[in-house]
Parts: structure tokens; sequence; C-alpha cells
């Protein structure tokens, strides 16, 4: 092996330990930007003697030990003012340096030190913006200029942000354990609004080029099994990976050659990917059987998985959607939801019903400039025979949305209003 | 990506002769922590070919072959599918997993095809279909307007 | 029961030479009318040829890497799917209708996986 070929070998080993070693350190030395000054210099270490070593068996520990005789040096030189608090240099001193005590004592809470440092990049102190960019950094490892990209700002401005973000978590105090009891709820869905909002980005980019960017999805997915390994008796945390899962089945499926985003029911289920399904679903019965069916994220799952469930757009079991749409609205109320639960309603049981319920949610504020109101209005009106009326709702609806491929398709469907003659009632 | 690494079969293997508790075990913490790692999508182990069948084609020709198999070098006793950066990352976790075998083994690892890769192969014709339904979505006639049946956003859930 | 279906590699499939068009469209179809029979697909993907994996030698505690190519095309593996079938005699079935090009030749093997108990030991619980 060359010596660039180790370099690369080694520097993969970091990648993977990186994360864990960093929750350790943290742990000790209170302060996640010095953890990671540690960890980087374990690696120098690394560096320098596993080419002559070979790789260790256990690189974690290794790298551990390594970084704690660094804290300690640097104690003893006093160079790192962090670290005079007497009691974590006492820790550090105490404890024994070598490889195998290391390891011996992060068998214990290792999942642990890894589970309270994504508690904490995802503290609610910090803004979404803020969480997001440090969880990607110091969990997901990407550097940030690949954040910077993913997310289309600058790479100063993320480095900006993950700074600022370290300094408010020191400023707070926090202590990097991982939280119990109600705190440990509310803390959760903090942790899983950061990955969810990682996995939409890619699902659904809101800015840029690419309309999906599947690199950011398996990111999110890559966290979100990670948390699943961490916490298996909580049931949102299977919620939020069946999901993911499930709407990362279709990112194949979901843009066109022309780079046009093909929507659910006009999408080619033979690009599905099949593997990914039998896995969200699998997460979802988890997250069933630990008696989460009602949690929004489980809901929302099960919404997908019935589509997914679906050989065609024939064979959709929209009954089973609408109850669960029913079932969506008492525990995360929206009119979005609303508004989805009487398209739904409508598949299942009539246009007339999908009127009736988007009458009760008419006068939602939210909903004022939402363009798929009247465009689902427009739908009804118009399954009813009542073509005028829909015309006036699709070009209503076109002139609200900003996506010019959608206001096109809601003028085509204006427009078919004129010539169309669906059979009436009476013509049936 | 994503990488299919399989275990290659051995004489052990082929004899059906099950792991040491201690081998279990030591393959149970590596593949805990490739789940850990949230990179692990499947791991399955493939039973001796004692209960395997080899269909064999030439032409139109079709001949069914029963297990066993002679040549042990051919053959995979097990297989995990891994989301990985790149095959760095793949080489170094299966640097880390204990010897699959009692004695001397090896595990071959083979990235897939992605998708795009396939269809750089399509001809364009059916790839022109996708284009084509795409337009006639967005310029509906009334028959299909009605079949739609639902707006123009992506009901996603 | 669940059977992996392993593609063996050709000299065509090494050198990296695409199938064709019509290769293409009756691998295409006999996809879907396995997906008709009810045949569950678990997974399925083809894999780039040797030159692009590698292997691990695992030798007591020695570990060696090994840049493919490989040269012994009999041990290679082109593709795989993962099949859900009622047993080896449907998987078997199906397996004889694989598209074959006309002039090729091509062998393909069917292996019944192990199936996971939960009182295994290997897994400590089922993967997700």
């Amino acid at each position: 092996m060359g010596a660039s070929e180790t370099r690369q070998a080694i520097e993969t080993v970091f990648r993977i330990e990186r994360a864990r070693l960093i929750a350790g350190l943290a742990r000790l030395v209170r302060d996640v930007g010095l953890a990671e000054e540690l960890a980087q210099d374990a690696l120098v270490v690394a560096l320098t003697e596993w080419p002559k070593t070979g790789v260790p068996a256990n690189p974690g520990a290794w790298l551990m030990a390594a970084a704690r005789r660094r804290a300690i040096d640097a104690i003893r030189h006093g160079k790192m003012r962090a670290l005079k608090h007497g009691q974590i240099a006492r820790e550090l001193e105490g404890a024994c340096d070598t490889a195998e005590a290391v390891e011996a004592a992060m068998d214990d809470d290792l999942g642990d030190e890894l589970l309270g440092l994504i508690f904490t990049s995802c503290h609610p102190v910090l803004s979404a913006e803020a969480r997001t960019a440090l969880t990607l950094r110091i969990i997901g490892g990407l550097t940030t200029d690949e954040i910077a990209r993913a997310f289309l700002s600058s790479e100063p401005t993320i480095a900006q942000r993950i700074v600022r973000a370290k300094k408010t978590i020191g400023k707070a105090g926090l202590s990097f354990a991982v939280p119990r009891g109600a705190e440990r709820v509310a803390r959760l869905s903090s942790v899983l609004e950061v990955v969810y909002l990682i996995f939409n980005e890619g699902y659904a980019a809101t800015a840029g080029d690419d309309l999906v960017r599947p690199g950011l999805c398996q990111e999110a997915q890559r966290l979100g099994r990670m948390l699943a390994g961490l916490m298996p008796g909580d049931a949102e945390v299977f919620g939020l990976l069946a999901l993911m899962e499930i709407q990362a089945s279709r990112l194949k499926a979901r843009t066109g050659p022309d780079g046009a985003l093909i929507p659910l029911t006009e999408q080619n289920r033979a690009r599905w990917d099949h593997l990914l399904i039998r896995r969200g679903l699998e997460a979802l019965a988890r997250a069933e059987a630990l008696g989460g069916a009602d949690g929004p994220y489980a809901l929302q799952a099960a919404l997908a998985a019935c589509h997914a469930r679906a050989r065609s757009p024939a064979e959709t079991d929209w009954p089973r959607i609408a109850a669960l749409y029913d079932r969506l609205r008492a525990v995360m109320p929206s009119p979005v939801v609303d508004l989805n639960r009487a398209i739904a309603h409508s598949m299942a049981y009539g246009p007339e019903t999908g009127l009736r319920l988007l009458h009760e949610i008419a006068g939602a504020p939210a909903l004022r400039s939402y363009a798929p109101l009247p465009a689902a209005r427009g739908d009804f009106l118009f399954r009813c025979g009542r073509l005028s009326e829909a015309r006036a709702e699709f070009e209503a609806a076109a002139k609200l949305t900003r996506n010019t491929r959608e206001a096109a398709f809601l003028r085509a469907r204006a427009d078919a209003c004129q010539i169309a003659h669906p059979p009436t009632h009476a013509e049936k | 990506m994503r990488v299919m690494v399989f275990v290659k079969a051995t004489g052990d293997s082929e004899k059906g002769a099950p792991p040491t508790p201690e081998a279990m075990k030591a393959m149970g913490r590596f593949n805990a922590e490739l789940h850990n790692a949230g990179i692990l999508l499947m791991a399955e182990g493939l039973q001796p070919t004692s209960k395997a069948k080899r269909v064999a084609f030439e032409g139109p020709g079709r001949m069914v072959i029963d297990g066993p198999f002679a040549e042990t070098r051919e053959l995979v006793a097990g297989f995990w599918l891994w989301e990985v950066k790149d095959m760095d990352e793949a080489v170094a976790w299966v640097k880390r997993c204990p010897n699959p075998m009692p004695g001397p083994s090896e595990i071959e690892i083979r990235p897939l095809f992605e998708m795009a890769e396939i269809e750089a192969w399509l001809p364009p014709e059916v790839l022109e279909k996708g284009a084509d339904r795409v337009q006639r979505w967005e310029a509906l006639h009334a028959q299909e307007a009605a079949a739609a049946k639902t707006t123009a956003l992506d009901v996603d859930l | 029961m669940r059977v992996m279906v392993i593609v063996k590699a050709t000299e065509d499939t090494e050198k990296g030479i695409p199938p064709t068009p019509e290769a293409m469209e009756a691998m295409h179809r006999y996809g879907e009318a396995v997906a008709a029979a009810g045949i569950a697909l678990v997974d399925g993907a083809g894999l780039l040829n040797s030159s692009q994996g590698k292997r691990i030698a695992f030798d007591g505690a020695k570990v060696t890497v090994i840049d493919g190519p490989f040269a012994e095309t009999r041990e290679l593996i082109a593709g795989y799917s993962v099949w859900e079938v009622k047993n080896m005699e449907e998987a078997l079935a199906w397996a004889k209708r694989w598209p074959n090009p006309p002039s090729g030749q091509s062998e393909i093997e069917i292996r019944p996986l192990f199936e996971w108990q939960p009182t295994d030991e290997t897994f400590a619980e089922r993967v997700l």
C-alpha cells in the first residue's frame, strides 16, 4: 500500500469514528468545539502511527485514548483554559488512558454519549437552521462546504452559523446528557424535526436547479436509522424512519426526464425502490407495535404506506387514507392536513363529500393564498359536472401558484371545462 | 452509493456446519455496529448449495441442475447491502468484519448500478414515453382530466 | 420463503457491454410478469463489473485488500434479486422464464435464505 492510500484509509476510518469520538470527548470537556479539536489532534497522531502499526482492532478506543492524552498534555502545559475547571481535569487525569481501559469504559455508555450529543446539537435553544447545520457537521460529518452546497448557502455563512451555535450551547451550559422523562419527549420532537427538515430539503428542494437531492435524503435516512438503533423503544423515531424510507423509495420516480416533478398518481411505480418500501413498512410495524400508531410521524408514514402498497393508482385504498387523515388532524391539526383530508374523502366517497369538507375549512387564513385549495375545489366541482364554477376555481388557483408548471397545468384544466361533457347523473 | 458485500463460500459453509457461539457473537456485534451506523440495508445468509438449484440458459434451451455445486470458489455464503459514501468506506467496514469463516475466507465488494446508468441503456423511445406522459398530463383532455382525480400538487402522503 | 436469485457473470458483463434495448425491454416485461404473479420482489439490482470491485482476504488476523478485476468469470456475480416465493418450485418455474438473449449463454443460481428466528443470537433484534 502506498503512503497516500494508507492516508486515505486512515481518514476513512476516522470519518466512521468521528461522531462517537466527539460525543465521548464532549461529555468529558463539556465543549463541542474543544471536543472537535481534540478529535482532530487524535487523527493527526493516527496519521503518524497507523502507517507503521496498521489500523488498530478498535480504532475508536485508540483515538479516544490519544485524544485524552492530548487533553491532559494541554492542561499540564496550561494550554487549555477551558479545561482549567478542576473536576474535568481530574476526571481526565484520573482515568487510565490506555486503549484497553478506554475500550472497557466505552462499552458501557457509548450509545448514550452519541445520543446525548445528538440531543445537544438539536437543542431548541438553537434555531432550526443552526440545529441543522450543527447536526450535519458533528453527527453527519459533512464538511461546511458540503452543507453550504446542500442548502444553497455560502461556506462562510455556514461556518459562522456553526461557530455561533457552539457558542450558544456553551453559554447555555448544556450537560450533553440524554434527557429523561417529560423533557425527553419535548427534546425528541426537536431532534426528529431536524432530521425531517434535512430529508425534506432533499426530497422537495425549496430552491436551486435540482428538484430532488438524494444525497441529503440519504443523510437524513442514515441519521434516522442511527436514532432507531440508539432508541429502540421510541415509537415516533420509527414513525419518522418509516416515513422517510417510504418517501425515499419514490425519489427515482419523482422527476421526469425533463426534470419536471411527477406527482404521486402519475409516477411509474416500477421505479419505486422495493427494498426501501419494505424497510419502511417494517419500521411502521415497529412503531405500531410500540403503541405509537397515533403519533404524527407514524400516521404520516401510514399514509405513505397506503400508496406504497398500491401497485397502481386504481388500487389505492382511499377509504383507509381518509380514515388516517381523520386521525392525523386530531394530533397534527393544520389547514393543509384538512385540505388533504378533503381530497382523500372525495376520492373515497365522492366529490360532493369533498366539497362539503372544503366548505368547513374555506375560511382558514393560512389557506387564503394557497393554490391547492381552489385547485381541489375546482376538481371536485368538475367531477360534479359544475363546469363553469370549476373553471373559475382553476383560474383562481393558476393565479395563486408561483410554480410555472403548476400554473400551466391548472390553466389546462380550466380550458378543459369548456369542452368537457362528462356524463351527468341523468345520462348515466 | 449502494454496495453488495458478500462472503464467499468455503468447505465449512458448504458442509452446513453452524458457526461457533463466539463467531456468532462477534458477527452479531459487527452487524449491530453496521445497524447503528445507519448503513445496513440488508443482511442475509444463504443456505448451502445442497439446497440450491441452477438454471443454465443456452439460446432457447433451459436446463435445471440440482446442487450441491462442487466449485466452492464460485459460491456465495451470505451477503450484505450497505449504503456508503464511497468504496473506501465499504473497505474500511469490511476490514472490521470478524473473519466470517473458521479458516481463510474472502469478502467481495461490488457497487450496484445506479438508475441513471441503466437509463443510459434504454432506447430513446422508452425515455420519450416518459416525456409524453408528462406532456399529456399538462394538456389534459376532458376524459383524462376526470381520470386524473387529484389536484395539481403532489398528494404525497 | 425467500430466495436469492443470482445471475452469474459472463464475458460480456465483465467487459461492461450493456444489454441491447430489446433485452432491456424483455427484462422489464419479465419483472412485471413476476410481480403480477404475486411474487414479492424484495430487492434486485445489477452489479458493476469486477473492475469496480474489491476483495478482502481474511487469514487469521491478516487482512489483505485485492483490487478487481478478477479473472475467473465463473466465480463472479453480475446481478441478483431476492424474491418472496411459496417454494423452490415456484422460484424455479419463474427462473426458467428468465429472458435469456436468443444467442446467449448464462446461468442463474437460486439459493434459499436462512430465515432469522427471534431467538437467533446473530442479531439482537430484527435488523431494520
